[in-house]
């Protein structure tokens, strides 16, 4: 369970450099609230095995610690103990630890080096809440990127609650059974995440989903706005330690949902806008709100192929880049709905669908609970 | 003792090819050429020529050329024969060198040491000739509150801007130090191109007001030809601190160019030297900036944005920062190789830094102190083409002007005279017989069609880069790579040095 430490280090490590990655991408959600385990996106993925190659993997997983809902669910990789000591040292002081335990793992040949994992359900001390003058979730994330920040070794990759995010360096097939995810967990919905990094930075911590509290992204595709991007988003605070794509799109959906109260449809509008010369065609309204949106936010337009799984507490939203340079499918069934790289991805897990549609560059596609679906 | 300059160029004519047609004759204001009756030839007399490349370019057999001279002192690296030239010429007159046009020394030009990013095979590249490709740009303040209405929809709560459809914009040049003719082609350009010039601060014609919806006026130090109707006709109003060509000073338009339509327009006595103070006479301070922006903005009911225009000086990131929080909307830095219709010729060459460096260290001064979106920044001093805007934008700048780019587009060959008032291509004169060469119809297509080029080029590398609007480019310094910089400079840019990964 240590990470072996005798393999000399000869390239950099994830967040020394940017590394563009190819990619796939896969979700399904069912929209009743009925909870499914993670056979499902895991078999979707693999289907997709040549879009990884086998240097990242990953999946978020929705409603699926129903029991301890309330509190925030922590999943952390350690490169050695004493950077575990360090971040419970941290936890203790800022958090009350419901529960914590290694995080359960079955053992596969394919899956080697792995780092300590650990799971812990917290909640933020009241008295240093509220001494920190600060919002619950502000204050969770400002102690998630201190310790990333700050601990050497110790990496949080998951924050939500009642979510997880599960990563490793792997095959995203194996890394599913790795975490057991098709026999202990079930959750309404799931997202999935294949890597095709041009490098081999081989750090857990490097794989995708990206998650911040409960908000988890999934994307293929190299944007070409990165540092535009990056650079705005770091005017408020954020930090990108890690230079992915993935995580600087993470900020800008949290920005524009968090701080600044936008919709997901509006959000859309932003980071995937329409071409003045689209927006000029739309009936008044929409044109004035498109245009308002695209002189508010120039800095957080992405350029550049992507597709996007957005992953939040009651749904997913699918989102491409506004020339469509990544393939994207969606589909339907009943209360069942798929998005994935490639239709095959979907018909794996479900050959007789109701629908099926590619959605169009820069439209959402955004899936939610019905009304009064188990939403916990 | 009498000072000889010997000329700096020589008139050299093809006898072979010279009809004595006196054309040259007619054409050079500085009364070079002459046609020798005894002798039945044209003769030149070279130490007037300022090379201006006029009669070269009027001369229909191509009779005619303009060499460096061959004239020389004894070289010496020390002392160049240009500043051995301008002791005698100081020792002679006692008084202080003018120049005009930008700093031609020899300083390093950051842009030619940016190297700009393309895709290959991880991104693709957009083929601008099939898809959308925005240069789009709008100006102003960008930090909004999010507003909605009962029902929840968004309302527009943007502070006025510029609606720009390149990142182009025609800089501030005066009437009086340019034409008539000048100003009518930069501002119909403006206008076709759907971009903005800048009256500088030499007041607005009665004639020109029809364009004012792509018209920036200028209030400088001298308040010439500013009232209330000047400043309400205005797209925008740009207060002018200081002038990439000569900071710290104020403007200087010799008495011969002060013809009756600039007199009228400028509101100053015809024939005198206009001079402005050096600073504003009500703005010693910050603050007193903030309480001239703010009466501007009263004076046009908050309905226009307001532009502060600095000169690129060593302390430009904390002047930005002070201006961005006193309410100015967009700051336009000027660098030290902007150009002028005349300027202290040390204050020229010596006062000042480069553009490149100060635009890096504005953008990310303001974006340390998260008040990047209470501004946008223009660049100019100089701008000399497409790639220089590319790498501007990437840099951080929202839109670049151009001063000397578009008068080359008019004519203008770089003789650096204007202050004499004798420009022989019709820009910087009030001379009717000069002004009068300069048709505006022909120079008006000529800046529509150096604009028009220019954005073609700009989306090219935009689409080379795999971005497919202007937004997405502008502060992406991952776009850039120096060539040739020290760990200084690159930290200064903000870039990396070409080679390496990121
Ligand atoms: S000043 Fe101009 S027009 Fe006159 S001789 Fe020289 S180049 Fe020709
Ligand atoms: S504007 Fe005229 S005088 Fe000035 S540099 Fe150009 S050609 Fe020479």
């Amino acid at each position: 369970m240590i990470l072996n430490d005798l393999e000399l280090k000869t390239s950099p490590a994830e967040g020394e450099v940017r590394i563009p990655s190819g990619c796939a991408i896969s979700a399904v959600i069912d929209r009743s609230g009925k909870r499914m385990t993670g056979e499902k996106i895991i078999r979707s993925i693999a289907t997709m095995h040549d879009r990884s190659n086998g240097l990242g993997g990953g999946f978020a997983g929705y409603g699926i610690y129903p029991d301890y809902k309330e509190y925030y669910a922590f999943h952390l990789f350690y490169n050695d103990f004493y950077s575990k000591k360090q971040t419970e040292d941290f936890l203790i002081q800022h958090f009350e630890i419901v529960y914590s335990s290694e995080m359960k793992t079955r053992k596969l040949k394919k899956i080697t080096n792995e780092p300590l994992i650990y799971r812990y359900f917290l909640y933020p001390l009241s008295k240093r809440l509220a001494n920190s003058l600060m919002d619950e979730e502000r204050y969770v994330v400002k102690c998630v990127n201190k310790i990333n920040a700050e601990i050497d070794g110790a990496f949080v990759f998951s924050s939500g609650k009642n979510m997880g995010v599960f990563k490793g360096v792997g095959y995203p097939e194996d890394i599913g059974k790795f975490y057991l995810l098709d026999e202990e967990y079930s959750g309404y919905s799931w997202t999935a995440h294949g890597r095709y990094p041009t490098n081999t930075p081989g750090w857990w911590g490097g794989a995708h989903p990206f998650g911040l509290l409960d908000y988890s992204v999934v994307h293929n595709g190299e944007i070409s706005s990165y540092d535009a991007n990056r650079r705005y988003i770091e005017t408020f605070g954020y930090k990108c330690s890690l230079q992915t794509d993935t995580e600087v799109i993470t900020y800008v959906i949290d920005f524009l949902i968090r701080v600044k109260k936008l919709t997901l449809q509006e959000v859309a509008k932003v980071i995937s806008a329409s071409f003045w010369s689209t927006i000029e065609d739309k009936p008044e309204e929409e044109r004035y709100e498109e245009t308002f949106l695209r002189k508010a936010f120039p800095s957080l337009l992405i350029t550049g192929p992507f597709s996007i799984i957005f992953g939040f507490t009651g749904g997913l939203m699918a989102l491409n880049d506004r020339l469509k340079l990544r393939s994207m499918v969606c589909a339907e069934k009943g209360d069942l709905a798929y998005i994935s790289s490639e239709e095959c991805g979907i018909r794996v897990i479900e050959p007789e669908l109701e629908r099926v549609f590619a959605p169009a560059g820069g439209q959402p596609v955004i899936y939610t609970l019905k009304d009064g679906g188990n939403r916990q | 003792m009498k000072t000889f300059i010997p000329a700096e160029y020589e008139v050299v004519r093809d006898f072979n090819l010279c009809t004595a047609c006196r054309l040259c004759e007619n054409q050079c204001a500085n009364g070079v050429h002459s046609y020798d009756e005894k002798r039945g030839v044209m003769v030149a007399d070279s130490l007037q020529c300022v090379n201006c490349h006029r009669c070269v370019c009027v001369c229909p057999t191509h009779a005619l050329k303009i060499a460096k001279s061959a004239d020389c002192y004894r070289p010496n690296e020390n002392w160049s024969s240009q500043t051995m030239n301008e002791v005698y010429r100081q020792a002679e007159t006692g008084g202080v060198l003018l120049s005009s046009m930008g700093n031609p020394g020899k300083y390093p030009v950051y842009f030619d040491k940016l190297l700009v990013n393309a895709s290959q095979v991880t991104n693709p590249p957009i083929d601008p000739l099939r898809e959308p490709m925005e240069t789009r740009v709008f100006l102003g303040k960008k930090d909004v509150e999010i507003k909605r209405d009962i029902s929840g929809r968004l309302i527009d709560t943007m502070p006025p801007q510029l609606n720009l459809k390149l990142p182009v914009m025609f800089s501030a040049m005066s009437y009086g130090s340019i034409s008539y003719n000048a100003h009518e082609a930069l501002a119909r350009a403006a206008e076709i191109c759907g971009t903005f010039y800048n009256t500088g601060e030499g007041g607005l014609h009665r004639d020109f007001y029809k364009y004012s919806k792509n018209t920036i006026v200028q209030v400088a130090s001298g308040r010439f030809g500013v009232h209330s109707e000047y400043l309400s006709a205005a797209a925008a109003i740009e207060i002018k601190m200081g002038q990439g060509a000569k900071p710290g000073i104020g403007g200087h338009l010799p008495g011969m160019k002060i013809s009756d339509d600039v007199s009228r327009t400028r509101m100053i006595p015809k024939g005198v030297d206009a001079i402005s103070p050096a600073p504003h006479h009500d703005i010693y301070s910050i603050e007193d900036l903030r309480q001239l922006i703010y009466t501007i903005k009263e004076a046009t009911d908050y309905s226009k944005p307001v532009i502060v225009k600095i000169a690129a000086v060593h302390n430009v990131a904390a002047i930005a920062s002070g201006v961005a929080r006193s309410g100015a909307d967009i700051i336009a830095i000027d660098g030290f190789r902007g150009g002028t219709g005349a300027s202290p010729t040390r204050i020229r060459d010596n006062v000042g830094i480069p553009v490149e460096l100060a635009l890096a260290q504005v953008d990310e001064r303001l974006r340390q102190e998260g008040i990047r979106d209470c501004v946008s920044i223009i660049v100019g001093g100089s701008v000399r083409s497409s790639a220089d805007v590319v790498k501007a934008v990437a840099l951080g700048a929202d839109a670049c002007y151009i001063g000397t780019a578009a008068l080359l587009a008019l004519g203008c060959h770089l003789c650096r005279s204007c202050h004499t008032g004798k420009c022989n291509w019709g820009i910087a004169t009030q001379r009717e017989d000069l002004v009068k060469r300069l048709n505006p119809d022909e120079g008006c297509k000529r800046l529509v069609n150096l604009l028009s080029a220019w954005n073609l080029e700009i989306q090219e590398m935009m689409g080379g880069m795999g971005i497919n609007s202007i937004e997405a480019l502008r502060g992406n310094r991952l776009m850039l790579r120096g060539v040739g910089l020290n760990e200084t400079e690159l930290r200064i840019l903000g870039v990396r040095h070409a080679g390496e990964n990121v």
